[in-house]
C-alpha cells in the first residue's frame, strides 16, 4: 500500500509541473488556436536562468537560506521568461496571424529549435546541476517519503492554477481574455485591444512555464538545453487530454497524466510480466495521446468543435 | 571506451554536418588534379599535416634518415583528435608517439635481421562511426602494417570490419564494448578489460565484498547499460545474491521515482545502475530523497569527475569500477607518468600508457615472427606474452585482455578514492 501511495505522490507531483506547463499551450491554444511549441523552451530557459542566478549569488558571497536564494532565482527567470514570450509573439507569430494556420506551426517548431541552440550556446550542452541549496529531509507520509520541495511544488501549483482562474474568471483582462477567445474580431469591435490580450497571454503562459521549469530543475537537481522538448510534449499531451482551450481540462489532464505515467512506469513491468519495462514511461503518454484523439478529440473537459466553429 | 561512445551521442548534428562538408570537400579536392599546394587551402585544416605525413614520408620527423639497408612500415592510429574529447584522443596520440619514437631512437626494432623503424600515421577519427570507417580505409590505402585505435567503442566497431578483410591487425587501447572482439574477426585486439569483464568483477564484489543478499538491476538499456548489467546480474547470482528487481530506463531519463520506488518496495540492500552519469547521478539523489538506504552501485560510466558534479553531496557512497588500473599503480607506472611528462608538458589524461603498450605489442609480434607483413606476424599477437606498462598483455582466443584490471572506486569527501584493484575474469 505504501508503494502505490508513493507512486501516486510522484504522479502528483509530476502531474502539477505538467498542468502548470500545459496552461501555457491551453491558454494560447483558447485564444488563437495556435500551438505554441516553443513553451517546451521557454520551461529550460527558466530553469537555466534560475541555475544562473543561484550560482551567481552564491559565488557573489551572498549569504541567504536557500529558499530566499531559490525565490532571488526564480524573481529573475519569471521576467526573462515573459519578455521572451513576449518577443516570440511579436516576432514570429503576429505577421503570421492572417496566414494558414500551418504557418504559425512551422515557425513555433523554428522558434523551438533557436531556442535549444542559443541555450546551448550559452549553457552548453552538458547537465548543469541544481546548486544543492534545499534541505532534504525526507518526511514519512502513511510509510510514503515525502521532501518538502515536493510538497512545495504541489501547493504552489495549486496556487497559481487557482490565481489563474481567478485572473481569467473575475478580472478585466480575464474577461477580454475570454471575448477575445470567443470571436477576436468582435471583441475588437467592442473595444478589446486585441493585440495586449494576446501579448498578456503569452507573457502569463510563459511566467508559469518559468516557475515549472524551475520546479523540474530542483526536483531533479538538473536541466540542460534539450530538456524541454519531452517536457512540452508531455504538457502539450496533458492539454490535449484535457481538452485543449480549456483551462480547468489543462490542469486536470496534467494530473491525470502524471499519475497515469507514474502508476504505469510502476506496474507495468509486473503486470506484463517484465515483457514491458519502465523504460516504456514515455511511450504511455503518446498512447493516451493517441487513445484520445481517436475516441473522444476534443478532450476530456473540451468544447465539441462544432460549437467554436 | 564506452563512456565516450555514449557522450558522442551528444554530438549535435550541426556540428556533424560542418564535419562532413569539410571531408567531402577534402575527397573532391584529393581526387581532383589539383596540385598539392591547393590541396593544403582548400582542405580543413586539422587533418592535413598528418595527411601530409602520410603521402610524403621524407617530410615526417619519424622516418628522418633511416640508417643503411633499415626499412621503414607505417603504424596506424585514429582517435578523435578534433571535438569534445580531443584531449583523450590527443592523449591517446602521444602514448603511441612515444612508443614509435623510442623504438626510432634506439635505431628500430630487430625485425628478421633488419633494422626497421616505424612511421606514425595518425587520423582524426572525429568520434564518428562514419569518419571512422572513412579513415580506416585510408590505413588501408597506405599499407600501414598494424593499427592502434580507435578510442571509442562507436568507431572500433564499425572500423573493425575494414581493418579485417584488409587482414591488417588492430589494437584498440579503449574500447571496451564486448561486441567489438565478438564479431568472429581475426584481427580485433583490445588491451584493456571489457565490458562483460568488468560487469562480472561488478557483481561479485557486490555479493561477496559488500554482502549483497538482495540486489535491484537498473540499465538504460543502450548496448553499454543493457550489456554490463547482464554481465552483472549473472555474475551476482552466481555468488549467492538475488536479484529482486529488474527496472530499465532510458539514457535521456532524469526522473527514476517511478522505477525506484517500486525497488524501495522490493528492499535491496543494492541497487546496480548500468548507463551513464548523468542518469546515476539524479538517481543516487532520488533515491536518497525517497529514503532508500541501499547502496548504489554503477560501471565504468558513471565513474566520472562530471558524476560528482550532478549529484553534489549525493554522490558520497557511490561505488563504480573502471578498466584498468589507477596510473600511479601500474606495474610502469610512474616511470611512464614522468617520461611523458618530460617529452610533451603535459599529464596523461586517461589512456596514453594503453597505446604505449598497443604499440610495443605489435612490435613484440613483428620481432617474434621476424615480420613486419601482417598476415605473418598476426599469429604472433594471438599468442603474445608481454610484460607492458600497464600489465601483462595476453590475449584470450577473441583477442580480449586475459587478466585485465578492474578498479573498484567509491566517492568518499567529495572525491574517486580506490576501493579494491580487481584481477580481470579470464576465460
Amino acid at each position: 500500500m505504501d508503494i502505490f501511495l508513493q507512486q501516486i505522490i510522484n504522479g502528483l507531483v509530476v502531474g502539477s509541473i505538467y498542468a502548470l506547463i500545459a496552461l501555457g499551450y491551453t491558454m494560447v491554444y483558447g485564444i488563437m488556436q495556435l500551438i505554441n511549441f516553443a513553451h517546451g523552451e521557454i520551461v529550460m530557459i527558466g530553469a537555466m536562468v534560475t541555475i544562473t542566478c543561484i550560482n551567481l549569488l552564491i559565488g557573489a558571497g551572498v549569504n541567504l537560506p536557500g529558499p530566499l536564494l531559490l525565490l532571488a532565482g526564480l524573481l529573475m527567470a519569471i521576467p526573462i521568461s515573459m519578455l521572451l514570450g513576449f518577443t516570440i509573439e511579436r516576432v514570429a507569430y503576429r505577421p503570421l496571424r492572417r496566414a494558414p494556420r500551418l504557418a504559425p506551426l512551422i515557425t513555433a517548431i523554428g522558434v523551438s529549435i533557436v531556442l535549444q541552440q542559443v541555450a546551448m550556446l550559452i549553457w552548453g550542452r552538458n547537465y548543469r546541476p541544481f546548486p544543492q541549496i534545499l534541505p532534504t529531509t525526507v518526511h514519512d507520509f502513511f510509510g510514503a517519503a515525502v521532501t518538502d520541495l515536493q510538497i512545495a511544488i504541489v501547493i504552489l501549483s495549486l496556487v497559481l492554477m487557482a490565481g489563474l482562474f481567478w485572473l481569467i474568471e473575475k478580472t478585466r483582462l480575464g474577461r477580454a481574455m475570454r471575448a477575445t477567445a470567443q470571436n477576436p474580431e468582435v471583441a475588437g469591435l467592442m473595444g478589446v485591444n486585441i493585440n495586449t490580450v494576446i501579448s498578456m497571454t503569452f507573457i502569463i503562459g510563459s511566467s508559469l512555464g518559468a516557475v515549472a521549469g524551475v520546479m523540474v530543475a530542483a526536483n531533479y537537481d538538473q536541466a540542460h538545453a534539450y530538456m524541454g522538448f519531452m517536457i512540452g510534449l508531455k504538457a502539450f499531451t496533458a492539454a490535449v487530454l484535457g481538452g485543449i482551450g480549456n483551462i480547468g481540462g489543462a490542469v486536470v489532464g496534467g494530473l491525470l497524466l502524471g499519475i497515469i505515467e507514474s502508476l504505469g512506469s510502476g506496474y507495468l513491468g509486473d503486470l506484463t510480466g517484465g515483457f514491458l519495462g519502465s523504460h516504456y514511461k514515455d511511450i504511455f503518454a503518446f498512447v493516451v495521446l493517441i487513445g484520445v484523439l481517436v475516441f473522444r478529440p476534443s478532450g476530456l473537459l473540451g468544447e465539441r468543435v462544432a460549437e467554436r466553429a | 571506451m564506452a563512456v565516450l561512445a555514449k557522450s558522442c551521442d551528444h554530438t549535435d548534428q550541426t556540428q556533424d554536418k560542418i564535419y562532413h562538408l569539410g571531408n567531402e570537400s577534402m575527397s573532391i579536392a584529393r581526387y581532383s588534379l589539383i596540385a598539392a599546394a591547393v590541396l593544403s587551402i582548400s582542405a580543413c585544416g586539422k587533418q592535413e599535416p598528418a595527411q601530409q605525413a602520410a603521402s610524403e614520408p621524407a617530410a615526417s620527423a619519424a622516418s628522418a634518415a633511416p640508417s643503411g639497408g633499415g626499412d621503414t612500415v607505417k603504424l596506424g592510429h585514429a582517435a578523435p583528435l578534433t571535438g569534445n574529447i580531443a584531449h583523450l584522443g590527443k592523449d591517446n596520440e602521444y602514448g603511441v608517439k612515444m612508443a614509435i619514437d623510442e623504438i626510432n631512437d634506439a635505431g628500430g626494432a630487430d625485425i628478421g635481421g633488419k633494422k626497421v623503424k616505424f612511421e606514425l600515421v595518425s587520423e582524426d577519427d572525429q568520434a564518428d562511426p562514419k569518419t571512422a570507417t572513412t579513415v580506416a580505409q585510408r590505413f588501408v590505402d597506405q599499407k600501414v602494417v598494424g593499427v592502434v585505435g580507435h578510442l571509442n567503442s562507436g568507431t572500433t566497431i564499425p572500423a573493425s570490419k575494414i581493418y579485417s578483410d584488409a587482414g591488417i591487425p588492430q589494437v584498440s587501447p579503449s574500447a571496451t564494448a564486448v561486441a567489438y572482439t565478438a564479431q568472429g574477426f581475426k584481427t580485433t585486439f583490445r588491451v584493456m578489460a571489457n565490458d562483460a569483464q568488468q560487469g562480472k568483477v561488478l557483481g561479485e564484489f557486490a555479493a561477496t565484498k559488500l554482502g549483497a543478499k538482495k540486489v535491484a538491476i537498473v540499465d538504460d538499456r543502450t548496448a553499454y547499460g543493457q550489456g554490463l548489467a547482464d554481465e552483472f546480474e549473472k555474475a551476482a547470482k552466481a555468488s549467492g545474491a538475488e536479484v529482486v528487481k529488474r527496472e530499465f530506463t532510458t539514457n535521456q531519463e532524469t526522473d527514476f521515482n517511478a522505477i525506484l520506488t517500486s525497488i524501495k518496495g522490493a528492499k535491496p540492500d543494492l541497487i546496480f545502475y548500468g548507463g551513464m552519469d548523468a542518469q546515476a547521478a539524479p538517481l543516487k539523489k532520488q533515491a536518497k530523497k525517497l529514503g532508500i538506504g541501499a547502496k548504489i552501485m554503477g560501471g565504468d560510466g558513471t565513474q566520472t569527475p562530471e558524476f560528482i558534479k550532478l549529484s553534489g553531496s549525493d554522490s558520497e557512497g557511490m561505488i563504480s569500477s573502471s578498466p584498468g588500473m589507477p596510473k600511479e599503480q601500474m606495474p610502469g607506472g610512474q616511470a611512464f607518468l614522468d617520461k611523458f611528462k618530460a617529452k610533451f608538458g603535459t599529464e596523461v589524461q586517461l589512456y596514453a600508457p594503453y597505446c604505449y603498450d598497443s604499440v610495443k605489442v605489435l612490435v613484440e609480434a613483428m620481432k617474434k615472427a621476424g615480420s613486419t607483413e601482417p598476415a605473418k606476424y598476426l599469429p604472433e599477437l594471438s599468442k603474445i606474452e608481454y610484460q607492458g606498462v600497464t600489465g601483462n598483455v595476453s590475449f584470450d582466443d577473441k583477442g580480449d585482455l586475459k587478466n585485465g584490471p578492474i578498479t573498484l572506486y567509491q566517492v568518499k569527501g567529495g572525491k574517486w578514492e580506490v576501493l579494491e584493484i580487481a584481477g580481470g575474469a579470464a576465460k
